[in-house]
């Protein structure tokens, strides 16, 4: 992937393929202009906090959750070392941003992570990356060599008196360590699996001290932010929802890629971007924010604009910015299949509702695709994601329900059509033809 | 703070959950992964409760309480919540409650039948789960019944101090397994099978015994080690098939050790001798309880006629009952000897005439949590004290400063602040480093003895913890009671209490380490060592195995061959004692006697037989009284054990009186370290005592493999033997064949070997000079 378009951007502004990923591009571009303000004019700490507060910054990671508040909760006056963890996992499928921003522009990260330092007090900072981006986890290393190397990093930053060292994580690919807690929990060593919150890891994080993650985009965003202030960063975008964006756009469009717009960009404008619909067809549905977001149906997605509370208002959510565009030809039968095997899959096993929960609905969605489906499966479906939604230990949950009830709801009559018929509505040399993976091996 | 649930209300302290709060106002919450003692996990899901306000179910045990919170365990949507999780918890278990262990005694069956529904709608193929062997204890035959509550992760993480249980893979193929092929080896494991709410892990020895609900539940106290954890001994025909704790927050908590869950095993062991029996004729003969009794008695008659009393003996284990222990001291006294004496593995009884009064721990269990500091001196604390090591341990991660000061270098899975291994002659040096850091740290005057003694870091770090905050405490372990310089160590342990305001105190080895002090079963004339040094005419040995429990077992079996009568009460007719026995009295086991055990902090803890003797056997203490009789002593018309008892401690005493660590007069004298090799002895957990020893599944762990030779590479190098190859190791006129093996924690010069196996039966001094060569 790349990032193939933008209006308006920042993240992407000068970018250059892979040519431009140095710390001397970055300075060039403006890099680390911000944090040596901070540290040179001595800003104080809740300076840069209120400047994300009035960018109206939202975590870029899914929940949409206010960053500067977010920072705000970290306690002020703690006796020892406080940690920021990056979140580069990126498991969610559609996602493919983040490692983007890693490979072209990764000192944006790095800026970012140490203003964000600097504000809470953190003394250090660890990125955890997806790990089956090795070649990304290594050059963020490099990165940090030379950002390290240059003073932006490590003791008495700047001859400021400020100290912060980051270093670089790889996972090992389960979507569960995207998680916030299970990412802690995974760079001290143990079994990524969640924790129960209450207690946040604002109070209790990493090996049990204080804690702020923010998901990668969240951090590049801001030496942007504080370069033009929160004020000017929050108009590049729309009320309530401050900047600019990167959405991954794939599915049945001539040109999947990554795409940086202000939010509150017309959807309509990203799909014209992303060349439109391929082969000309007609949009069938759109799943806006990553595959835990609630598909919207088509027609209400192009009322969209591409901003938390337009998608919000269309019964979905922003979440990471993943946009999976399927045209007239998709068996939404087949599509949900799919997604609930991922959920089965991924889940970490610990609590019962998922664990048990996710592999039943799994079972039951493959076995109506499969020509099994029993008059009494819908109602099944959704029974068994009410008794999974809300009583989990963490999101995935939640995350494996919200495609089964959207999908049962915006499309029950194709559901139905198969239980009975015991096969797809939409006709399988259809679905052939609007496959770019048949047309290329059969 | 106060909070409401189902309409009562409940004060609670800051912190509380609301499971807390439930458990006080008596609401019973529906639970699996909740457990008072483990870390909170909140993955079952079963608690889920109502809260006022909350727009989703919220699980009790991990939801904090908040003031003026109003929570409903049985609303609408409570039940449902709860309903849905019980159903998810059903679909992939395999529901063969029929031919299940935990049948009649399983949370999941018991929820079930309030929460489940009569049929399933999972309609697919159920979950299978293999099953795993990790080692004789456990059974994970049937992992499918697990529900991934985790008990059993956290319980080794947290309790056990090794996490030999986890959970691998994930979604529902996630399972409960050991690492890689491993067994499980804790000793502590058993309480796994109590935490487990369902029939995933079972008690191997128990399985298929018996179902929970023909079982009687009896209690009962432990025999074995000095904390006297609290017992249900459950009986089926009157046969003991099972041990499990009862809980006793003062005491052992809700936990006991697997020598105390499975040395049952011993007490319907084929080795149980039902009748007494005589040698006559150079072979022992079954004869009546008369003829053996009448036997005994001409015979003690006839020699201390002709020998005079001091040529008897009589020496008991420290896990006979105070009655039997009281009785048998009379016995000896009434027949006019001094040499009477409960303590065969000492060496050392310098002290005997300073003790202040009865040597204890110093404090009660329950105190140890409040701890800041301790000091553990001479103990393989694990093994020899599993639940004692258990509450350092909670003691430790609760930030209280352990440290060790030891002649085994044994992994104790505490987190200690700071861990000395010197060999056995250096052990009161160590100590004395540490006095001295503290004299010095006092700024007091260097006690004698001590100016050429060098303080160095570590033992000024241990003096540092033991000065620096508030409850602290010094232990002395069984290695320390058994060293040849244990007055030394009394002694300085005394001024190292004296110097930092810790307590001083003895972990004690056995069930009755204190009672024995309370029965007076002490010498006045020869003491344990001494009764075999300087040979008898005629011995009463009553439940010890010398040559396994003795200091010194070469020194004790050759004086019994020489004896003209040795007389044994003991629940068993295996072992070395037929070489030696003239007659063999059977006596019961603690499960087929009344009896009290007087626990190291001084708890008098009494208790009943639960079945009824085995065969002829009989009851110590009234054996010891028909003895008496016989014998026309006075004073040995008792009916009942509880008439004992009363002339020992006054009836309704919790705790015995007189209790004390000081000496009269203590004195060191820092001897050079012994020159050659040294042997370093530990008693292995399941060779410690005669029950443990003859426990099929125990003698089956990793914990009963037959002694070795271990000694650090210089030490092989310098025999020049390399680990696995055979040595021959000599004391005195014994020899054994051992195993050479690798053990970087066995100090210089030294070689340990464990006692209480007949492989090392032929051995001399637990502690002392050793020679090793080739074989
Ligand atoms: C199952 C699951 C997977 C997640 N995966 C990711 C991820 O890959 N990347 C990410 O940034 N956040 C992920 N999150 C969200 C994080 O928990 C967390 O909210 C986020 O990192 C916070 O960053 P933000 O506030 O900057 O968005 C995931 C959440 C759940 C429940
Ligand atoms: S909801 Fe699923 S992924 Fe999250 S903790 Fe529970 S089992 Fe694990
Ligand atoms: S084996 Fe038992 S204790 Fe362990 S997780 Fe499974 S059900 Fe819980
Ligand atoms: S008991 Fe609360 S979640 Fe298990």
């Amino acid at each position: 992937m790349a990032i193939l378009g933008a209006i308006n951007p920042m993240l992407s502004v000068g970018l250059d393929g892979d040519n431009a990923w140095r710390l001397a591009d970055y300075v060039k571009r403006g890099g680390y202009v911000a944090l040596r303000r901070i540290l040179e004019q001595k800003l104080p700490q809740e300076y840069v906090i209120n400047e994300v507060k009035k960018s109206v910054l939202r975590g870029r990671g899914g929940a949409g959750f206010p960053t500067g508040l977010k920072w705000s909760f970290m306690p002020r006056s703690f006796p020892g070392d406080k940690y920021v963890v990056c979140n580069s996992d990126e498991g969610e499928p559609g996602t493919f941003k983040d490692r983007d921003i890693l490979r072209y522009n990764p000192h944006s990260v790095i800026e970012g992570m140490a203003i964000a330092a600097f504000a809470m007090g953190a003394v250090r900072g660890y990125n955890y990356i997806h790990g089956e981006v090795w070649e990304i986890y290594e050059r963020f290393e490099e990165a940090i060599d030379e950002a390290r190397a240059a003073g932006f990093l490590g003791a008495d930053i700047l001859g400021s008196g400020f100290n912060f060292d980051l270093f670089g994580h790889h996972g090992y690919g389960a979507y569960i360590c995207g998680e916030e807690t299970a990412l802690l929990e995974s760079i001290e060593g143990k079994k990524g699996q969640p924790r129960f919150k209450p207690p946040f890891p604002a109070s209790f994080g990493l090996y049990g001290r204080p804690t702020t993650i923010n998901n990668t985009e969240t951090f590049a965003s801001v030496p942007y932010i504080i370069n033009l202030g929160g004020e000017h960063y929050l108009e590049a975008g729309k009320a309530n929802n401050g900047g600019t964006k990167l959405f991954s756009v794939s599915g049945h469009v001539n040109r999947p890629g990554n795409y940086e717009i202000p939010l509150g960009t017309p959807f309509a404008t990203l799909l014209e971007m992303a060349g439109g619909i391929r082969g000309g067809r007609k949009l069938k549905g759109c799943i806006p924010g990553g595959s835990s977001a609630p598909v919207v149906p088509a027609a209400a997605m192009m009322d969209c604009t591409m901003d938390y509370d337009s998608i919000a208002k269309a019964g979905s959510m922003l979440g990471s910015g993943a946009v999976i565009v399927m045209d007239e030809t998709t068996c939404m039968v087949k599509a949900l299949e799919r997604l609930s095997f991922f959920y089965y899959e991924e889940s970490c096993g610990q609590c019962t509702p998922c664990r048990e929960g996710t592999s039943w609905l799994y079972k039951v969605v493959h076995r109506i695709e499969h020509g099994q489906g029993r008059p009494d499966d819908l109602d099944l479906l959704a029974s068994v994601t009410g008794n999974i939604m809300g009583r989990t230990i963490c999101a995935l949950g939640d995350a494996a329900s919200m495609p089964v009830q959207s999908f049962i709801k915006h499309y029950r009559d194709e559901f139905a059509y198969h239980i009975e018929q015991k096969k797809c509505l939409v006709p399988v040399d259809v679905q052939r033809a609007g496959s770019g993976f048949f047309t290329a091996t059969v | 703070m106060e909070i409401e649930i189902d309409g009562k209300m409940a004060q609670v302290p800051d912190g509380s959950t609301i499971m807390d709060a439930a458990q006080q106002v008596g609401a019973y919450i529906p639970h699996f992964c909740y457990h008072k003692k483990l870390s909170i996990a909140a993955n079952c899901r079963m608690c889920l409760v109502q809260v006022e306000k909350a727009p989703k179910p919220l699980p009790a045990c991990a939801t904090p309480a908040t003031n003026g919170m109003r929570v409903f365990t049985h609303s609408e949507l409570a039940v449902k919540a709860q309903q849905g999780v019980m159903e998810f918890l059903l679909i992939n278990h395999p529901l063969d409650c029929p031919i299940c262990d935990q049948g009649g005694e399983c949370q999941l069956q018991d929820l079930a039948v309030g929460y489940g529904n009569s049929a399933s709608r999972f309609q697919e193929d159920k979950r299978v789960v293999f099953h795993k062997d990790v080692g004789p204890l456990i059974s994970m035959q049937e992992m499918a019944r697990c529900i991934h509550c985790t008990r059993c992760v956290r319980f080794g993480q947290e309790i056990a101090g090794v996490m030999e249980l986890g959970m691998a893979n994930r979604n529902m193929h996630a399972e409960i397994m050991t690492f890689v092929g491993r067994s499980i080896d804790s000793e502590l494991s058993g309480n796994m099978i109590d935490l487990c709410p369902v029939g995933a892990l079972t008690s191997k020895p128990f399985r298929y015994a018996a179902r929970s609900w023909e079982l009687g539940r009896r209690k009962s106290i432990s025999p074995h080690d000095s904390i006297g954890a609290n017992l249900t001994v459950q009986v089926k025909n009157g046969v003991v098939l099972r041990v499990l704790p009862r809980e006793n927050e003062e005491v052992n908590e809700c936990w006991i050790s697997d020598k105390e869950r499975f040395s049952y095993e011993a007490l319907n062991s084929p080795a149980r001798l039902t009748r007494p029996m005589v040698r006559v004729d150079g072979t022992l003969r079954e004869v009546d309880w008369n003829s053996a009794l009448d036997y005994v008695a001409h015979a003690l008659k006839d020699i201390v006629a002709t020998h005079g009393g001091e040529s008897f003996a009589a020496l008991s284990s420290p896990q006979a009952t105070l009655e039997e222990l009281y009785l048998l001291q009379k016995l000896t006294r009434g027949l006019g000897s001094g040499n009477v004496d409960f303590r065969p593995r000492r060496r050392d009884f310098s002290n005997d005439g300073q003790l202040g009064g009865i040597p204890w721990l110093g404090l009660r269990f329950s105190e140890i949590k409040d701890l800041d500091a301790a000091l553990v001196v001479g103990s393989f604390l694990r093994k020899d004290h599993p639940l004692f090591a258990q509450r350092l341990r909670q003691l430790a991660k609760n930030w209280g400063q352990v440290s060790m000061l030891s002649v085994g270098g044994d992994d104790p899975l505490i987190d200690l602040h700071a861990q000395v291994t010197v060999s056995p002659a250096d052990l009161p040096l160590a100590l004395a480093r540490v006095v001295k850091a503290a004299a010095q740290f006092q700024g007091e005057t260097i006690p004698a003895g001590l100016d050429s003694v060098e303080a160095d870091a570590t033992s000024q770090a241990i003096a540092r913890s033991l000065l620096e905050r508030n409850k602290r405490a010094i232990f002395l372990g069984n290695a320390a009671e058994q060293s040849p310089q244990a007055a030394q160590l009394h002694a300085l342990a005394l001024e190292l209490a004296r110097l930092t305001g810790a307590t001083c105190g003895f972990i004690g080895e056995a069930a009755n380490s204190v009672g024995g002090h309370v029965a007076k079963a002490l010498p006045t004339a020869l003491n344990a060592d001494e009764m075999f040094a300087q040979p008898r005419k005629a011995y009463i040995l009553l439940g010890v195995e010398p040559e396994l429990d003795c200091y010194n077992p070469q020194q004790a079996v050759a004086a019994l061959k020489e004896a003209a009568l040795v007389v044994m009460l003991t629940p068993f007719n295996d072992g070395a004692a037929r070489e030696y026995a003239d007659v063999l009295l059977p006596t019961t086991p603690f499960t087929e006697t009344s009896g009290t055990f007087v626990n190291a902090e001084g708890r008098v803890q009494s208790f009943n037989g639960v079945v009824r003797p085995l065969g002829d056997a009989r009851p110590g203490w009234k054996v010891l009284r028909v003895l008496g009789n016989l014998l026309a002593l006075p004073g040995f018309d008792y009916d009942s054990s509880e008439q004992v008892r009363a002339e020992i401690v006054p009836a309704g005493e919790g705790f015995v009186g007189g209790l004390s660590n000081d000496l009269e007069r203590g004195a060191w004298l820092l001897a050079d370290a012994g020159e050659g090799l040294q042997r370093v002895t530990d008693v292995p957990i399941y060779f410690s005592d005669p029950l443990a020893r003859r426990a099929p599944a125990l003698q089956k762990t990793r914990d009963a493999v037959a002694p070795t030779a271990r000694m650090n590479a210089d030490t092989l190098a310098a025999i020049g033997v390399t680990d696995g190859v055979p040595v021959r190791v000599r004391q005195g006129t014994g020899e054994a064949v051992l195993t050479a093996r690798f053990d970087e924690t066995v100090p210089a010069r030294c070689v340990r070997v464990a006692a209480g196996h007949p492989s090392t039966a032929a051995l001399g001094a637990m502690f002392g000079a050793i020679n090793v060569e080739r074989a």
